[in-house]
């Protein structure tokens, strides 16, 4: 493998353990849209809020960088998508917009629209958020309606050179029904993953009990879906690309990336059983508290490994429906050799950034919340 | 194949300016505000003052309404160059893409980390780790401002690049000389000092308030303090910084200078306007007068002194430009029409050079090449029609210039005065200086929003300068889609501003006390 093409792979693999991580931290918005269900009393949703809020920046900024590392690595990616699936990330974009001040504004005095209002606003970002993310994410592997031109940008009258199909701009994808499993596995995921991070944060016996009813509620349309969506790419055509970068569809062609690469299909089965353990573990057993770690640390794994498999074996990570050979690769997408090495010495920085997250973590959570801690707290939300 | 039109390419520009102002509204402060509570919680740690801590408090809870919104603006502004300036993304997002990535790995992860710590950890970490996280906050918002003045910076003038007709982008061959650009370090610290200048307004005006109502006495005159030495250390740095940008600016963007001065008709030993009112009749190829009441600055010769560096220097103005002319360096500059046809030569260079490519006569394909890196520096000219593509909106960047210096001035003079008052231990008497430090809060406002209209109206047609015009950087969505968009930004910013500003008005109301 030369250094331009490991440096493809290697931010390739940041991407997606940034997706891993984004989806985990999803639980955020998972809890996020159970605020009107989950709760009943005031104080029980005063304690979700805070609980979740305290946490929040966490998504929103993995979410940015997500979008800020595609940018610099997939700059095609970058231009081909959101140029073209316009509506599709406009809606993700102000269902995460809403919620950065909503935290912030729904207990201060003066608020103008009333905390209902910023809390609806939260369940929207939970709704939206999540499901819509899945959905861009599905079409990865079921493919999207444009055409590439690189050409065109000697066109004077008309120098655009990523072009989309039809004039739904992304939202076609929810025709999509294989799309529409991955919305779901993710929304019922992010609400699985809040039950979990809810029984192991909070000190509040009915608020326990009740997560572990919708931990219950929640999993099985997980499962469900994340099943549906899984078994349905595994026995679907891929998109695959030969050696001169022509794309042509092949048989089984995500199942074959398993095949072909026994770490990633071994690493993705770990991380369903150790996503299964913890739901399973916390449903079956009231004093497990633990649930969220295995589940989290699962699905860290699994979405990165699936993300891998779109991406790595000679794959299009995302392609073209309508033109096969307007398919992005992580070869004709990436950014130059040049900008991936200037990049990736930055990344070393990255295990520092884990490292003072870890610590601050652990400084703000040694333990359990509870009333009296927002009570006391003079910036409570 | 669609043709892309002017109101698409007019809406895009419009929506990326209104969510750019919108995200600039809450910035600055967070910059300016932040270092202040940082400050106050120093002078809390070294000291065990509870009115220190409380001080910070009062300033942190505003902080934290501010940093909010723009962090609820800030994610618009980076995903729109990919749903509004796709073709941007690509043609140069090997280059511009690396600042924004390291920006959310390195600096949005430290705020956001420590931001937590510092709004609920009162009570959980030692006194020390959270004076840590209120510094690491500000450290990591800084941080972020670096990266992304860099990426602006580096569209203002393109450097460390090389465009790779086989890839059909421009790519980064020199990350240094992106980095420590001489024009990326000056606007990095111009911009944070004119959040500096903001802060410091914010600080003394809501404190003069509190003065004027006999409130929080105490408080008040520790805070006014802080800001008002704060605001005079920031107001003659960012005269300092200033000058360097019109500098860079004279260098490498005469145009933005000429249009900032309402400069004609180039000439050696130019004056600076100190106030002028501009003809609106007058065009570049005209005799009109260019200003119906003009008055210069009282030091001759200070425009190319301050621009070149030589009082005697030929300051180019907008018919130069246009026409071509020559530098008191002997440096001749193109016209618009040789740069237009050199542009056009670097097009159909690069087209030829792609044909040759597919049709595998690679001896060919370098002649194309050397035509191409020939006239590459032109390249964007080729997109534009005729000369007046290439004037900004000269109105709005000279009275936006003007304004925002004079009000730089004025700001610096408030400053002076309430720390001179205030060693008097006179500021309590002085009313007409509290009133004017209040009002001068939202022309503080007013000034950064100008300095940065200044400086992307100031830069049209160019999304980089030289290279890539805004019509050749748009996306290929429809105009209708665009204006959708504009509108439910406009709506959700305006709303998201009334409620901000309300909260921070009862807040202040409620003062640091309860």
């Amino acid at each position: 493998m030369t250094t331009y093409a490991f440096l493809q792979h290697y931010w390739w693999f940041l991407i997606s353990l940034l997706g891993g991580l984004l989806t985990f931290l999803l639980f955020i918005q998972g809890g996020q849209s159970m605020l009107f269900s989950l709760s009943k009393t005031e104080d029980e949703k005063r304690l979700l809020v805070n609980v979740l809020g305290r946490k929040w920046e966490y998504t929103f900024t993995t979410l940015v960088t997500f979008g800020g590392a595609f940018f610099a690595s997939f700059p095609l990616f970058y231009s081909t998508s959101f140029g073209g699936a316009y509506w599709v990330w406009i809606i993700i974009l102000f269902a995460f917009t809403i919620q950065a001040f909503s935290y912030e504004f729904q207990s201060k005095p003066g608020n103008v629209y009333g905390k209902t209002t910023y809390r609806s606003l939260l369940f929207i970002n939970g709704l939206l958020g999540t499901f819509l993310l899945g959905v861009a994410v599905a079409t990865f592997f079921t493919g999207s309606d444009f055409t590439v031109g690189k050409g065109n940008i000697t066109n004077i009258a008309s120098p655009v050179i990523s072009r989309w199909g039809n004039a739904w701009h992304g939202l076609e994808a929810l025709a999509c029904p294989r799309n529409l499993f991955l919305g779901l596995t993710i929304f019922f995921l992010a609400r699985t993953q809040a039950t979990l991070f809810f029984i192991n944060r909070l000190k509040h016996e009915v608020l326990e009990n009740r997560s572990h009813k919708y931990l219950l509620y929640n999993a099985i349309p997980f499962v469900v879906f994340f099943l549906a969506f899984v078994i349905s790419i595994l026995l679907s055509e891929g998109f695959a690309v030969q050696d001169d970068g022509t794309v042509y569809m092949e048989k089984y062609k995500y199942f074959n990336n398993f095949i072909d690469m026994p770490v990633v299909g071994i690493l993705f089965l770990l991380g369903v059983v150790a996503v299964l353990y913890g739901i399973i573990a916390s449903i079956l057993k009231q004093s497990f508290k633990k649930g969220i770690w295995y589940t989290g640390a699962g699905t860290v794994v699994t979405v990165t490994m699936l993300l891998l498999i779109a991406g790595y074996n000679n794959t299009s990570f995302y392609p073209s429906s309508t033109d096969l050979q307007s398919s992005l690769t992580i070869f004709n997408a990436s950014s130059s050799e040049f900008t991936l090495k200037a990049m990736s010495w930055a990344s070393i920085l990255v295990p520092i950034v884990a490292g003072y997250i870890f610590i601050a973590w652990r400084a703000l959570e040694k333990k359990k919340t509870d009333m009296d801690d927002i009570n006391s707290d003079s910036h409570a939300y | 194949m669609e043709l892309l039109d002017v109101s698409l390419i007019n809406w895009s520009r419009g929506q990326f300016a209104l969510t750019a102002m919108y995200h600039w509204i809450f910035v600055p402060l967070t910059l300016g505000v932040g270092i202040v509570m940082a400050i106050m919680e120093t002078l809390y740690y070294k000291t065990g003052k509870e009115e220190w801590k409380k001080a910070t408090k009062f300033w942190m809870t505003l902080f934290g309404v501010n940093f909010a919104c723009g962090v609820a603006t800030g994610i618009i502004l980076e995903f729109q160059f990919g749903t509004n300036w796709s073709n941007y993304s690509w043609f140069v997002g090997d280059i511009f893409g690396a600042p924004l990535a390291i920006e959310g790995m390195l600096a949005f992860f430290l705020e956001a980390t420590f931001i937590s710590i510092m709004f609920f950890g009162w009570k959980k970490v030692s006194r020390g780790f959270h004076l840590a996280s209120t510094w690491l906050v500000m450290l990591g918002a800084t941080f972020s401002a670096l990266w992304i003045l860099v990426a602006n910076a580096w569209m203002q003038h393109p450097i460390g690049m090389q465009f790779n007709p086989d890839t059909a982008r421009n790519e980064m061959v020199d990350f240094w000389a992106i980095l420590l650009s001489p024009i990326a370090l000056n606007k990095f610290a111009h911009t944070v000092l004119s959040g500096w200048v903001l802060g410091a307004l914010f600080v003394v005006g809501v404190s003069a308030w509190f003065i004027l109502k006999k409130r929080e006495l105490d408080f008040a005159l520790r805070s006014i303090k802080i800001g008002a030495i704060f605001g005079v250390v920031s107001s003659i740095l960012i005269i300092a910084t200033g000058d360097g940008s019109a500098y860079h600016v004279a260098q490498k963007q005469p145009m933005k200078l000429a249009a900032m001065e309402g400069l004609y008709e180039g000439k050696e030993g130019a004056n600076i306007v100190a106030m002028g009112l501009l003809n609106p009749e007058k065009q570049y190829d005209n005799d009109e007068e260019t200003f119906i009441v003009k008055m210069d600055v009282p030091i001759p010769k200070l425009l190319s002194l301050l621009g070149y560096r030589d009082a005697d220097a030929f300051v180019p103005g907008i018919k130069d430009i246009i026409e071509g002319y020559t530098l008191s360096d002997g440096t001749v500059v193109p016209s618009f029409v040789e740069k237009q046809a050199s542009g056009k030569k670097a097009l159909q260079a690069f087209n030829d050079y792609r044909e040759a490519k597919t049709a595998g006569n690679d001896s060919l394909a370098v002649v194309h090449k050397a035509v191409l890196d020939e006239n590459f520096k032109n390249f964007g000219y080729g997109y534009l029609e005729k000369p007046a593509d290439l004037i900004p909106n000269v109105a709005l960047v000279f009275y936006s210039f003007h304004i925002m210096v004079a009000l730089g001035m004025l700001f610096l003079v408030i400053f002076m005065a309430v720390w001179f008052f205030h060693w008097k231990k006179k500021l309590e008497n002085v009313r007409w200086l509290l009133w004017g430090s209040l009002f001068s809060i939202p022309l503080g406002y007013l000034a950064t929003q100008l300095g940065w209209v200044v400086a992307e109206v100031g830069r049209q047609p160019w999304a980089i300068q030289d290279v890539l015009p805004v019509q050749a950087a748009v996306s290929s969505v429809s105009t209708g889609s665009v204006q959708l968009t504009f509108f439910l930004f406009l709506a959700l910013f305006t709303a998201l501003l009334i409620a901000e500003i309300r909260i921070m008005v009862k807040q202040i109301q409620k003062g640091p006390g309860e």
